[in-house]
């Protein structure tokens, strides 16, 4: 739990929290409050930068927009919505806190967060990394050529890439191509055995997407497109989200 | 699938469920069928459970780009009530649904000191299936780098 109490100085307008309302579907019942505190006794991040969420929401409720908003702590909640699954009243907490993270200058978010972001808008790949799609399928050609080879009871094992018409279109974290490659067989395996008929993505192979970690709604939407029109173009029926 | 190689093991298994699979995804009935798979894969007796877990499960920090944010001190200190959360089923390794957690997880234990492993559920699926080769095996520990290795002539190490 956070160590000190709220604190009002003067007649505050609560501008924030309602203007958050409008936008969220339902309007998160931002307003039905118990005050009980079971979000911020279960919440891992309760006590960091002197806050948690019933604190935050609070200081939302009470017109202390700025004190909130610009609380480091808004990174530091992962919107991992066990406050929600937790509150009597089912309070949207963490869409509070992404509006209140795209209340800050882009330029002054966390630099890590928006240059993964920025490297997934440098070409089609979506990928935090910035590997380009060429570099993704030589990876995968290569390493698909690799275990044929080593493991002949595998000699006809698939990683097709933009292959049309398949069930599933399946998506891979930048990780496994750029730094451990071999990772990225297992999967390759199960899903051979199990004779799943699937493919990769040129365009929108990887499954990160760090601007809706940055609160950017304009860059996440269409990082979230490409994948998306890809799976679409190439007519696959299940988006199969490996992240 | 079978769990006969870890019939004698014995090896010990949690199971962190991913906020975004569980939780904010298909709750309590995909915790389930994670389970079905994991059990079927280690064995019944080798799964140890963190409480609470599936949909009321605890964030382990790594989520919602806190790995990136570059707050390290911040959250090692929110992944604390995750790692006491392993510490305690005293279980070798800890599987892992989800990139951010895998790397969350992995990364609290060795800030720690912890010798627990942390994997992904591929990798035992093809443990189990005796179709995993020796270069496959990067998050297992000494215990399982040497167990039923397919084509071990083709190891890198």
């Amino acid at each position: 739990m956070a160590e000190s109490s709220i604190k009002i100085r003067g007649k505050k307008q609560t501008v924030f929290k309602d203007k958050v309302k409008e936008i969220i579907p339902g309007g998160g019942n931002l307003d039905l409050c118990l005050t009980c505190g079971a979000c911020a006794s279960g919440c891992p991040a309760s006590g960091l930068e002197d806050m948690d969420p019933r604190k935050f929401l609070r200081m939302c409720a009470m017109g202390l927009d700025e004190e909130a908003t610009s609380s480091p702590w808004v990174w530091m909640c992962t919107m991992c919505q066990r406050c929600i699954y937790v509150c009597p009243m089912q309070i949207d907490i963490p869409q509070l806190i992404y509006n209140a993270r795209a209340t800050w200058p882009r330029e002054d978010r966390p630099k890590g967060i928006r240059d993964s972001c920025d490297m997934a808008l440098r070409n089609d790949s979506n990928s935090a990394m910035g590997t380009a799609p060429d570099d993704f399928v030589f990876v995968v050609g290569d390493v698909l050529d690799e275990y044929r080879e080593a493991q002949p009871e595998f000699k006809d094992m698939v990683a097709p890439i933009d292959k049309p018409n398949t069930q599933f279109f399946v998506n891979q974290n930048s990780r496994e191509p750029n730094v451990e490659p071999d990772e990225m067989v297992p999967l390759w395996k199960i899903l051979h055995l199990a004779g799943v008929d699937w493919t990769y993505g040129s365009r929108g192979w990887a499954a990160e997407n760090y601007c809706m970690f940055l609160a950017d709604d304009k860059c996440w939407d269409h990082v979230t497109r490409v994948s998306a029109e890809q799976a679409d173009d190439l007519g696959c029926k299940v988006f199969l989200n490996t992240e | 699938m079978s769990s006969d190689w870890n019939k004698d093991r014995k090896i010990k298994f949690t199971i962190q469920d991913p906020c975004q699979i569980v939780r904010k995804g298909y709750g309590d009935e995909v915790a389930d069928d994670l389970r079905f798979v994991i059990k079927s894969v280690v064995g019944e007796d080798n799964v140890i459970e963190m409480t609470p877990n599936k949909s009321n499960n605890y964030c382990c920090g790594g989520g919602g780009g806190f790995l990136q944010s570059g707050f390290t001190d911040a959250r090692r200190a929110y992944g604390e009530l995750k790692y006491q959360q392993i510490i305690s089923t005293g279980a070798d390794y800890c599987i892992t649904g989800c990139h951010n957690c895998h790397a969350q997880v992995h990364d609290i234990g060795h800030h720690h000191g912890a010798a627990y492993g942390t994997v992904h559920i591929w990798t035992l699926i093809c443990l189990s299936l005796g179709i995993l080769g020796p270069n496959e095996r990067a998050y297992l520990g000494d215990d399982l780098k040497d167990v039923d290795v397919f084509h071990p002539e083709s190891s890198l190490y």
